[in-house]
């Protein structure tokens, strides 16, 4: 294995990102118009990176799965964007920032990093109100904030509950000029299938044409991926049916070493699972935790009377409620992270104080918020959450309370990369939710939109300058060659042989078996058996597939059945990737929860001794077992200790 | 719950189509129609026949990607939704539902339901953006915008993309669509600055590429999954006539 270099500049945490930039190379105007980059994703990282790399005057081709750029799944990102600008003079600063999101990550994140996410976090707001981005305001003009999990500061902007659609459209209008002055070529309807790499560097990807079914070759002098994250492994998560984590995974077996996949984010306020046939699960913002207070009945007879619906929630009197989260952490009552956050729900559910038939549910209730402040103001805040949960539910959460359950939500882990955003591949690049780098064990709310922004628009536009201007003499790549024809063969085998199957079931059938392995074994609460277990059960429903699915159509046409089968063909070996990762974890930090390693009041046991180190891990081949590399995590200007949301 | 549905069956882009009757059995009133359709393909591979396609992904109603017209509505029978938020509580047992694509000249069908949007795209690239590079901008509150105008361009700028206006409006006009974009960014002042080359270039990309005009029947707005109001193609029309007035 290559030796992991992660390349953090020397120097005290506040001067590297400075003195890395001054020390990086560029590359000429001239120069540039003659390299080509390809990114593969629109969502926020991926537009704003295509944007920026046009403007710089690269020649840019962006690929992504869906009619247009637009429908990227950073589209859905409800409550905000973290920022350090300090607006709310309620001492916010960049060091607060950083420090929030290092602790918010239980200690598994790299300081440099997430130092300088934090330093260009500013930059996003100015930029995105430049482009005409809507962000609320008050009376006097100027920007509004509001708070969100893990921090006792105002930081977040928003505009309304569709922070996530108006930065999107922000980044998707600048992708838009770049793809009018012809500087990027835009290819909707474009699946990546593959990667390849040409001398050890990666030199371009194959794609399939998803409405004509045509495998086609694109050579580049740079390939970054920006594909988002892998939470669809579960079959139920709150990421948009499309999502997958197939590109990055091609990465992976092509040489781009995986970080710290078992550390998902199982998010605590997602509407709960109403039955069997269910297809996804649907989000409601962490920003509702600022108005809303989250309880279940201290009386089981009262749980019963409720699941029985003989009660309403409104009905049981305030001294038999037991706000759980504000008893159990005062200082940030229900604005905890979000890995407390579920891990309490789950608690008072195994307890037996759910509140639905399922008995996973627990309530989150706007009363107290809507007597301080009257419905038009909760109205004028949340309005859309709310009629989107009437519209799912049937139920108007202005008279009666929510119900939420937690649900997987985000993959802090993704392919490794330097502080160049560059993966072991040289070359290849991946960033935003892709990449592993910056929320440690834990994301915090308002934070994926900030670091898919950081990355694109401020990161990496830099950093590949430094890779390409060792790219000035190469000639454009030529995609006739033999590494281009074997990746494209694999590719067409791959295809042939899915449908050559023919087998009993459906690719939903196999997948939601699958979903249930994870959730039970490698979700909330962990175990060395259940993880072995888990392992176990992959590698046979894996077998299985491969054997039993039945994929209709040819692939010569608009064939939603094989995109399917191609994603959960690669999910089935991520699975397994992601419980070995969890079974070789032996402490419990932020998201990765092992039952064994736990405080006794029941909080996560981190073991800074033995585990203070990204988990990097190598493709050795099909079926083989991959090889773990450790990257320590040095830490020099934070003090490692238990978190403390208590006080 | 037990349902006919009468679906637009259509090879490709090139083929002749028809509806093809199919029955579902079972389903849960808090089923999603999405979800409900699910079942359906499910049954059909099953069965060893091509599952119906049709275009959807976040299942929240924010991508834009859900369409169809169900018994003669986009986006079916409900206000101010999306398909995907559409749940079969909205039906009754028994019920023969007609689902079909967005019908319009400027969105070709691709198969089944799933139609080609790309349109959308071609006239957002002519004009609706800001014209900053990253970098170099000035600081987030050193233009303060009266809070009236920044609620009124985030009403604008809640548009989906989802072309449920055009697939609705009899002249198959995109000018609800077109509105908001520039209403959004005409209530800003960043956007003010190239108002006027913004409206033209998108109107002149609209008209070009065969949407029809707009006789402001206000269909597109009572079909709009997001409530846009039609008041921003009033507004809409006042930047282009200003803009062509100054000519």
């Amino acid at each position: 294995m290559a030796k992991l270099d992660s390349k953090i500049p020397a120097g005290p945490l506040a001067e590297k990102w400075s003195k890395h930039k001054a020390d990086i190379k560029v590359v000429s105007p001239a120069n540039k118009r003659k390299l080509d980059i390809i990114v593969v994703g629109t969502g926020l990282g991926g537009a704003s990176a295509a944007a920026s790399l046009g403007e710089l005057g690269y020649n840019v081709k962006i690929f992504c799965i869906s009619d247009s750029p637009r429908r990227a799944h950073s589209i859905a990102a409800q409550g905000g964007i973290n920022a350090a600008k300090n607006y709310q003079n309620d001492n916010d600063s960049v060091f607060r920032l950083f420090y929030d999101t290092i602790k918010g990550g239980d200690y598994r994140a790299r300081e440099a990093n997430v130092y300088r996410l934090a330093e260009v976090s500013n930059n996003i707001i100015d930029q995105c109100v430049a482009q005409g981005v809507p962000f609320a305001r008050d009376y006097g003009g100027l920007l509004d904030n509001r708070s969100f999990g893990g921090a006792q500061v105002s930081r977040t902007f928003y505009a309304r509950g569709q922070t996530g659609q108006q930065l999107l459209l922000g980044a998707y209008a600048a992708l838009n000029r770049q793809i009018a002055k012809g500087s990027v070529k835009s290819y909707p309807r474009h699946e990546m299938l593959d990667l390849v790499l040409v001398d050890g560097k990666a030199r371009g990807i194959i794609t399939r044409n998803l409405i004509t079914g045509e495998i086609e070759r694109f050579g580049a002098h740079a390939v970054v991926i920006a594909t988002g994250g892998y939470g669809n492994v579960f079959f139920l998560s709150t990421n948009a049916m499309n999502s997958n984590g197939s590109a990055a995974w091609q990465c992976y077996k092509k040489g781009a070493c995986f970080a710290n996949p078992c550390f998902t984010q199982i998010h605590p306020t997602c509407i709960p699972v109403h039955g069997t046939q269910q297809s996804k699960l649907t989000l409601m913002s962490e920003s509702l935790r600022n108005d809303g207070r989250i309880w279940v009945p201290k009386k089981k007879e009262d749980v019963e009377l409720i699941r029985a619906k003989k009660k309403k929630a409104s009905d049981i009197p305030e001294e038999d409620r037991d706000y759980y989260l504000e008893r159990r952490y005062p200082a940030f009552g229900n604005l905890v992270p979000r890995d407390v956050a579920s891990r309490a729900a789950k608690e008072r559910c195994d307890a037996g104080y759910g509140v639905n038939e399922t008995g996973l549910a627990v309530f989150l209730d706007f009363k107290t918020a809507i007597d301080r402040l009257g419905e038009d103001v909760i109205r004028a805040r949340y309005g859309n959450l709310f009629q989107m949960y009437e519209k799912i539910t049937d139920v108007n959460p202005y008279h009666e309370p929510m119900m939420i359950y937690p649900a997987v939500h985000y993959t802090m882990g993704g392919i490794w990369v330097d502080y160049n955003l560059m993966t072991t591949i040289p070359g290849l690049y991946a960033i935003g939710e892709a990449n592993f780098s910056d929320h440690g064990a834990n994301r915090l709310g308002a934070s994926a939109l900030m670091q898919g922004l950081a990355d694109g628009y401020f990161v990496l536009p830099y950093t590949i300058g430094d890779y390409l201007s060792h790219e000035i003499q190469s000639p454009k790549v030529n995609t006739d060659t033999p590494e281009f024809a074997e990746a494209e063969k694999a590719v067409k085998e791959k295809i042939a042989k899915l449908f050559s199957i023919q087998g009993a079931e459906s690719v939903d059938d196999i997948h939601k078996k699958l979903g249930h392995i994870m959730w039970e074994n490698v979700g909330m609460g962990r175990t060395k058996e259940s993880l072995e277990k888990a392992i176990v059960e992959i590698q046979a429903l894996r077998k299985d597939f491969w054997k039993n699915v039945r994929v209709t159509g040819t692939n010569e046409e608009f064939n939603q059945e094989l995109e399917k089968a191609i994603r959960l063909a690669d999910f089935l070996e991520l699975g397994e990737l992601m419980a070995r990762d969890a079974l070789h974890r032996q402490e419990s930090c932020g998201g990765h929860f092992r039952v064994e390693y736990q405080t006794p009041e029941g909080e996560a046991l981190r073991d800074d001794k033995h585990f203070a180190y990204v988990a990097v891990w190598e493709y050795q081949g099909a079926d083989q077992e991959p090889k773990l590399e450790k990257e320590p995590l040095v830490f020099e200007a934070v003090h490692l200790a238990q978190r403390n949301y208590k006080d | 719950m037990n349902l006919t549905l009468k679906i637009w069956r259509q090879k490709n882009a090139k083929a002749p189509g028809k509806f093809v009757t199919y029955k579902v059995e079972n389903i849960s009133p808090d089923t999603s129609f999405l979800e409900m359709l699910d079942i359906l393909n499910n049954d059909l591979i099953h069965k060893g026949e091509d599952p119906v396609v049709f275009d959807h992904d976040c299942r929240e109603g924010i991508c834009g990607m859900c369409s169809l017209h169900i018994n003669g509505f986009a986006h079916g029978p409900d206000t101010e939704i999306t398909t995907c938020q559409l749940h079969m509580r909205k039906f009754k047992d028994g019920d023969t539902i007609t689902i079909e694509p967005w019908r319009s000249h400027a969105f070709p069908v691709i198969k089944d339901l799933a139609v080609d949007r790309s349109a959308f795209d071609k006239i957002l690239q002519a004009g609706g953006f800001i014209s900053v590079n990253t970098g170099g901008v000035p600081d987030a509150n050193s233009i303060p915008i009266p809070k009236a105008d920044a609620d009124e361009s985030m009403d604008a700028a809640a548009c989906i993309g989802c072309g449920a206006c055009v697939a609705t409006c009899k002249n198959g006009s995109a000018m609800l669509f077109v509105a908001a974009r520039v209403s959004s960014l005409a209530k800003l002042p960043q956007g003010r600055v190239e108002g006027a080359r913004r409206a033209k270039a998108m109107v002149a990309k609209m008209d070009e590429l065969g949407f029809g005009a707009c006789t402001n029947t206000g269909a597109c707005e009572a079909q709009c999954p997001k409530g846009i109001s039609i008041a921003h193609i009033a507004r809409l029309n006042r930047e282009f006539l200003s803009a062509k007035l100054k000519d």
